[in-house]
């Protein structure tokens, strides 16, 4: 796992790292140039202050490193521990609620939005997954089977960003139920915030929702399905327990392992696609600064959030296998 | 195999379904270049191109449900009726529009197209406007720009915003039963005269230009009423056309799917032998391998690519191919890993032939069949990833894609605007592909994979 993250770790600061120095060395030219302009510094004419420019850009550049080539290995290691530790400098484009520029809080300022509405999601999608495809399951073959089927095809055909744009027109533009931007429009201080945040949060929550339970309740029902056919489900029948009672805690029970895992992955998966739909909602979280900063150009907050997304799918990832090992007793054996 | 694959797919409903979707969107590539000018397509993202059409106008079938919006119309020389006369040295041509006016809203705008050759002595355009209520509004009376060098075409539009265009229209107010003066010339020129509506019925528009010399002459001449409506699936906010993106949308979007997912899928395909084949300790490499590359979060690198190397088609194949052969690799390998035990594998070993002989003559002719089914099932994913892609703004900015509609649609906030038109085609394009070809790989995996059948038996 570490080395998953290692990897993606280096191949972003060797994809990007030239192109960051470059903006920092333009960073520091307009510093120089600034104080310059400002200072009381006086020349004899033009091509001295054109000198005296170059040396203290060069001066500079040397003492911060970046004169290197962005390849030499202490340098990336230099980076990486930078990236790690989110000590990216400042943003160029986007400030916090408070104002900051410094890419860690303009990140750690979003993250936890992100986490709020994806996690929620999840949460949902799991309870409606699980009961909608045990229901599902027992009634194998029937119009309520049938019909879960096609719309979990249908559902996964369509891009959920695609979906949003359709729900900001079906609910905001057509019947004003809800706002079209997600943004919040009371401050952060204010008493109201969280409610406001909430009711904000309504649309995205719905979409994301929507587009994946009927892949999630497919799932269960096709492990279900195969777990009801095995010899020791009939045997409990015939013993005399209810059917209900088998479904729900014997066969669910021992249909766990599996769908966890593949649920895990294809959650871990959707995180990209809930990254789009957070900027078509215009929600404050990373997916929309993301799109805000690929905009822009604004690398040092597209490294920054690179970083952090890898380490949400890690542990996305990560939570699927502990998920894994406290469902299947075989696991925790060995 | 291949016969039974194909039977197999045309004897499933599910099969026959995705085989006429997929039929109708290689039909409509094909037509593509025949029914719709090349130049759209390179053009695309020219407003220069597109000028002619109307803004943000919705498609002209929504007549049929509610109110009867104005229809856009864009007339050329070829369909007026041009005379000429001449008398006392003076050459008139005359350019005559037939509009018949059935709509219950007036036009946005008109535009009075020429293109017209010239001297010193500029010719004078009057355009006339002959009402079905028998009355003529002189609309425009005035001399065309003064020439800058002798003998170039000069080509130019009036607007009916023109101040001149408004003077003109003044002198009838006498004719109209309520104050025109704060109307916009536009509908001035279609309204009853005695109240505020549209007055329908047929119109004669002529342009006519007084030409003083004899080199003088009157290249083209044009007609354009910007309507609310406009073909069969509207126009965008840069007024395109957007039946045509839809349709330049649909050879791309095969093009990219279909060659991502063949290469991806060969590419696992020989990984996942080699690895099953081969077994101990080259098969636990290649796998960690494999599941590096699985747990790498697809789209942030994939933004990360584009941003560094660039945006063009082939390019973005080339991403789209890192990420997606990791699946097919797994399961490759572990139908390879028991094919491998198969009797005539061992006998073609024991006969001495080489492992590269084994792989390509023996064990992947056996697989070819998964092969199809995991090539359709893998096209969705990458049609998708092509989207998101070019939904954020980092597809090739040069191509008229779905996703790349989506995108600007998006910018234009168009669902908050309530742009429908303008959103659910693209949409529905990108989810109709994906599930064409979902449904064929499924009905072929029924047919094709061991795995799966075995599954089916116990």
């Amino acid at each position: 796992m570490f080395l998953v993250l290692f990897a993606t770790l280096l191949i972003t600061v060797i994809l990007l790292g030239p192109t960051l120095d470059k903006l920092l060395v333009e960073a520091i030219r307009n510093q120089v140039i600034d104080e310059v302009n400002q200072g009381n510094l006086k020349f004899e004419n033009p091509e001295e202050r054109l000198s005296y420019i170059n040396n203290q850009i060069q001066f500079r550049s040397k003492t911060s490193g970046l004169d290197q080539d962005s390849f030499t290995p202490s340098k990336l290691i230099h980076r990486v521990v930078g990236v790690m530790t989110l000590d990216l400098g400042k943003s160029h484009f986007f400030t916090t609620d408070y104002g900051s520029s410094n890419v860690r809080d303009i990140i750690f300022e979003k993250v936890p939005k992100t986490l709020l509405l994806f996690t929620t999601a999840t949460l949902c999608v799991t309870v409606i997954g699980i009961l909608l495809g045990t229901f599902v399951a027992s009634k194998e073959g029937s119009w309520w089977d049938k019909s879960n089927s096609v719309f979990a095809i249908f559902s996964n055909s369509f891009p959920t960003w695609w979906v949003a744009m359709l729900m900001i027109l079906i609910f905001a533009f057509t019947l004003h139920i809800f706002p079209a931007r997600a943004t919040p429009l009371s401050s952060p201080s204010d008493p109201g915030y969280l409610v406001d945040l909430l009711y904000h949060m309504a649309l995205p929550l719905i979409t994301l929702i929507i587009v994946s339970f009927g892949a999630w309740a497919y799932v269960v029902r096709y492990f279900l399905i195969n777990i009801l056919n095995e010899d020791f489900i009939h045997a409990k029948r015939t013993m005399g327990i209810s059917r209900r009672k088998i479904l729900y805690s014997h066969a669910l029970r021992n249909a766990g392992p599996p769908i966890a895992t593949s649920v895990g992955l294809a959650l871990a998966a959707s995180f990209g696609g809930a990254i789009i739909t957070e900027a078509v909602f215009d929600w404050p979280g990373m997916g929309k600064l993301y799109y805000d900063a690929i905009g822009v150009f604004d690398v040092p907050i597209i490294i920054g959030l690179t970083f952090i997304s890898t380490v949400i799918f890690l542990i996305t990832i990560f939570i699927t296998d502990i998920c894994y090992t406290l469902l299947d007793p075989r696991v925790k054996g060995n | 195999m291949q016969n039974n694959l194909l039977l197999g797919l045309l004897k499933s409903r599910r099969g026959i379904i995705g085989v006429s979707i997929i039929g109708f969107l290689l039909l409509l590539s094909a037509v593509a270049p025949l029914i719709i000018p090349i130049e759209s397509y390179f053009l695309w993202n020219d407003p220069d191109y597109w000028i002619n059409n109307p803004k943000t106008a919705a498609p002209s079938w929504t007549n049929l449900l509610g109110s009867k919006e104005f229809e856009h119309i864009s007339l050329d020389s070829n369909d007026a009726k041009v005379t000429s006369e001449s008398s006392e040295g003076i050459r008139i041509d005359n350019y005559e529009f037939e509009i018949n006016m059935q709509a219950d809203t007036f036009p946005d705008d008109i535009m009075f197209l020429y293109s017209a050759k010239y001297g010193d002595t500029p010719p004078v355009l009057q355009i006339d406007v002959k009402r079905p209520d028998n009355n003529t509004f002189t609309v425009y009376y005035s001399s065309l720009p003064a020439a800058n060098n002798v003998n170039s075409t000069f080509s130019d539009r009036i607007f009916s915003t023109n101040e001149n265009v408004k003077e003109s229209l003044k002198q009838y107010q006498s004719l109209f039963s309520y104050s025109i003066s704060s109307l916009e010339p536009q509908v001035v020129i279609f309204s009853d005269t005695n109240k505020p509506n549209v007055l329908k019925g047929v119109y004669q528009i002529s342009e006519r230009f007084y030409l003083f010399d004899n080199f003088s002459s009157v290249e083209d001449a044009g007609l354009i009423l910007g309507g609310k409506v406009f073909g069969i699936m509207g126009t965008d906010d840069l007024r395109r056309d957007l039946a045509v993106g839809i349709i330049w949308g649909t050879p791309i979007a095969l093009f990219i799917g279909l060659t991502v997912s063949i290469f991806s899928i060969t590419i696992g395909l020989v990984y996942g032998v080699v690895a099953g084949y081969r077994g101990r300790r080259t098969d636990e490499t290649m796998m960690r391998v494999n599941d590096i590359f699985y747990a790498l979060p697809t789209l942030p690198l994939l933004i990360l690519l584009s941003i560094t190397f660039g945006r063009s088609m082939f390019l973005i194949i080339g991403f789209l191919l890192i990420f997606s052969w990791m699946g097919t690799a797994k399961v490759i390998r572990s139908i390879a890993l028991q094919m491998r035990n198969f009797q005539y594998i061992e006998a073609a070993k024991l006969m001495g032939q080489s492992d590269l002989k084994v792989i390509f003559k023996h064990i992947i002719p056996q697989l070819l069949p998964l092969t199809f089914a995991s090539v359709a099932i893998a096209v969705p994913a990458a049609i998708l990833a092509e989207a998101a892609l070019s939904f954020i703004g980092l597809g090739d900015p040069s191509l008229p894609t779905w996703g790349q509609i989506l995108h600007d649609a998006n910018t234009a906030d168009a669902a908050s605007r309530g742009i429908w038109w303008w959103i659910i085609p693209p949409g529905l394009m990108i989810a109709l592909t994906g599930l064409a070809f979902f449904l064929i790989g499924n009905t072929l995996d029924a047919i094709a994979n061991p795995l799966r059948n075995k599954n089916k038996r116990t």
